[in-house]
């Protein structure tokens, strides 16, 4: 009983920023503009192929960079002792004080053609290149804003790791390259699973990334489901169709990242699909 | 050794004092807050495009302060980037707004589906400085629903640092030339703003209802896309000046009479696109009376003159026209000569059909939209494949595991 008065808030909390909000997006999808059954809306989201690849393929790219730095850093840190940990978990947390809107236009600033980097380059003699409102920069966009839910999930699974298991792998012969492939890396699993993840899904579904850094030359998924809600096209029906698709395909997404650690562990993980 | 513990203390005490004053000073400025909301009778909800006011900070007066100054109504003011969001919002109505400024073809859409209510003219005497061309307009044929507020036309801001031709020679036609690839700065908001510029340069009609003209006006955007550099719906003036963009279409606007870099350029080709921003009161607003005094205070010419002359854009009244500085009165960016206003078009509000078929062929050009279905179910089925399979797989490895593990036990 004392557990249910406990949890009544969270699901108080569920029910209505939660279960209302994605009947709505069924409800809205699903209906026309009348309120009659329809699956028009549903029909006119396949015809996008090309948005979705793209996205995915940003996401997947974005996830890859995140994963490789936020690993490498992730060890390092992890390697240290506690006080200069500390100092440096800080350091990776201090973006996450800071607007995304406001991260987001100091990367503007910083990659501009009259921008910081170009500033230095023809300072040195060398000509500008143009880096704004191309997919790289969206990528790194993704890279920037995201990477610290990479580290952080990564570093406290390596931390949890006992220290004992390393001496024993170490008295029975194995180098540290050794060590990390059948010790370290293993452990560290539900951490990438968590990381991918929470870099993955918000990547995919970004649009003032695409629309800030991108210059909108090329629409990712949000961008057209913002077009639908708060641009050009009003249409809140096709919209909520848009993002009824896209939650079923992060959905198995979910579930394909999640199939990546062990059953037995899962419980430990943040997702279980 | 005791010293430590007495240290630790006095912080503690010092925190917890600062706390305390802190508490009480939220405390006191909540009450003092509630008590001056309670004194002032009500709130104005007014909704106008971005810089769409003068706010004090260029020297010139500060509207809506004025206006409370003057009246003890508080404003509360918002933003829109553009119509369509403008047309969301209302739509959506989840707020009740007393006071908004769509441009023309949104006030004929916005009439038609009953979101205005008629302005009450005797509440705005100053609705008589208003000039006559500006009146009895296609989108409000009888002056009941709206009132001329700003007024531009489009031209194409330039850099003459990179752009070799002469004033004289630019036209529509130098945004699709190959010799300023990802040099083009395209400002839109909407299907209809990236229509507009390709009909004006095939020399159609810009409220085509032609379903030819209009898929040859897509063809041209394809055409135009790998020269631009991006498409944007405000920051072009940044862009312009900092260098970055040779050339970029965009409103009169009198910040170019102030920019001293003499570089910039502007100039407004012989057939281009007119807008006239007007003041409406929506259907379900909750203060119309004070809606009005709020109008009639925009209206008057002294407020008129100093709010132009913040916004940058053109005014609609003579009586204020005539209060501004100079470098504004005889501009001939702001008030361009007769010929070019006469062939300037307006941009009327379409039959849905062809709204839905510019949506249509505008996302076919931007969001590669095509008419093939099969693609998308070819990806969601091999998603779906590959989560199955991982599954299966696992499945079989533990299994496989089980048995190896009865078998030491056997």
């Amino acid at each position: 009983m004392k557990k249910r008065i406990i949890l009544t808030p969270y699901i108080v909390w569920c029910i209505v920023f939660i279960i209302v909000p994605m009947v709505l997006v069924l409800f809205f999808g699903l209906t026309d503009e009348s309120g009659k059954f329809t699956t028009r809306n549903l029909c006119e989201v396949f015809l996008y192929p090309d948005v979705f690849l793209r996205s995915l393929w940003l996401g997947f790219k974005a996830t890859a960079i995140c994963l490789v730095v936020g690993y490498l850093s992730a060890l390092i840190i992890s390697r240290l002792n506690v006080k200069l940990q500390k100092i440096l978990i800080i350091l990776v947390m201090l973006p996450m004080w800071m607007n995304f809107l406001l991260k987001i236009y100091s990367l503007m600033f910083i990659l501009q053609d009259n921008g910081f980097i170009n500033g230095i380059l023809s300072s040195f003699g060398f000509s500008k290149f143009n880096m704004m409102n191309t997919e790289g920069a969206v990528i790194l966009g993704m890279v920037y804003n995201f990477l610290t839910y990479m580290i952080l999930p990564i570093h406290s699974s390596l931390v949890e790791i006992d220290e004992k298991l390393l001496d024993a792998a170490k008295d029975l012969g194995a180098n540290y390259f050794m060590t990390f492939v059948k010790v370290i890396f293993p452990l560290s699993i539900p951490g990438i699973v968590s990381g991918i993840a929470m870099v993955f899904i918000p990547s995919v579904s970004t649009f003032i990334l695409s629309k800030m850094l991108g210059g909108r030359q090329n629409f990712l998924v949000g961008d057209i489901i913002d077009m639908h809600f708060l641009g050009g096209i009003y249409d809140p029906h096709i919209g909520s169709a848009i993002s009824l698709v896209l939650m079923i395909l992060l959905l198995i997404c979910t579930g394909i990242i999640n199939q990546l650690q062990n059953e037995n562990k899962s419980k430990k993980g943040a997702l279980v699909i | 050794m005791n010293f430590g513990f007495k240290k630790n203390k006095i912080i503690f005490f010092i925190l917890f004092f600062l706390i305390l004053g802190f508490a009480a000073f939220i405390l006191f400025k909540y009450i003092m807050l509630s008590k001056q909301n309670k004194e002032a009778s009500l709130i104005l909800n007014v909704y106008n495009w971005g810089n769409h006011i003068s706010d004090g900070t260029n020297g010139y007066l500060n509207v809506n302060e004025e206006f409370e100054k003057n009246t003890g109504i508080k404003i509360n003011y918002t933003t829109y980037p553009d119509n369509e969001s403008l047309y969301a919002k209302l739509a959506a109505s989840g707020t009740k707004y007393d006071v908004i400024i769509p441009s023309d073809y949104m006030i004929d859409k916005l009439k038609k589906e009953n979101m205005l209510q008629k302005l009450d003219f005797s509440l705005i005497p100053n609705s008589s400085y208003i000039d006559e061309e500006f009146k009895n307009l296609e989108h409000d044929p009888q002056n009941e629903y709206s009132l001329p507020y700003t007024w531009g036309i489009i031209g194409i801001y330039y850099n003459k640092s990179i752009v070799s031709e002469l004033e004289k020679e630019i036209d529509w036609n130098i945004l699709w030339n190959k010799k300023y690839e990802k040099n083009i700065l395209m400002f839109e908001g909407n299907p209809r703003d990236s229509f507009l510029i390709a009909l004006l340069k095939l020399g159609f009609s810009i409220n085509t209802t032609n379903k030819n003209e209009l898929e040859m006006a897509a063809n041209e955007i394809i055409k135009q896309k790998p020269l631009i550099k991006g498409y944007v719906s405000d920051q072009v003036f940044e862009r312009v000046s900092s260098g970055e963009t040779a050339l970029a279409p965009y409103y009169a606007d009198a910040w170019i009479i102030n920019n001293k870099d003499k570089n910039l350029g502007f100039t407004i080709p012989k057939n281009t696109n007119k807008f006239l921003n007007s003041i409406c009161v929506p259907a379900n607003a909750e203060h119309p009376k004070e809606a009005m005094m709020y109008i009639n205070f925009l209206c008057d010419p002294e407020i008129a003159s100093q709010n132009i002359s913040g916004i940058g854009y053109s005014t609609p009244e003579n009586a204020a026209r005539e209060k501004i500085e100079s470098k504004f009165y005889h501009s001939k960016i702001l008030y361009p000569d007769e010929d070019i206003i006469k062939n300037a078009q307006v941009l009327k509000n379409l039959p849905q059909d062809t709204n839905d078929l510019i949506n249509d062929l505008w996302l076919k050009t931007r969001a590669s939209k095509s008419n093939d279905t099969t693609k998308l179910v070819l990806i969601f089925l091999i998603f779906s494949c590959v989560y199955i399979g991982l599954k299966f797989y696992k499945s079989l490895k533990n299994k496989r595991k089980l048995n190896k593990g009865n078998l030491v036990i056997v």
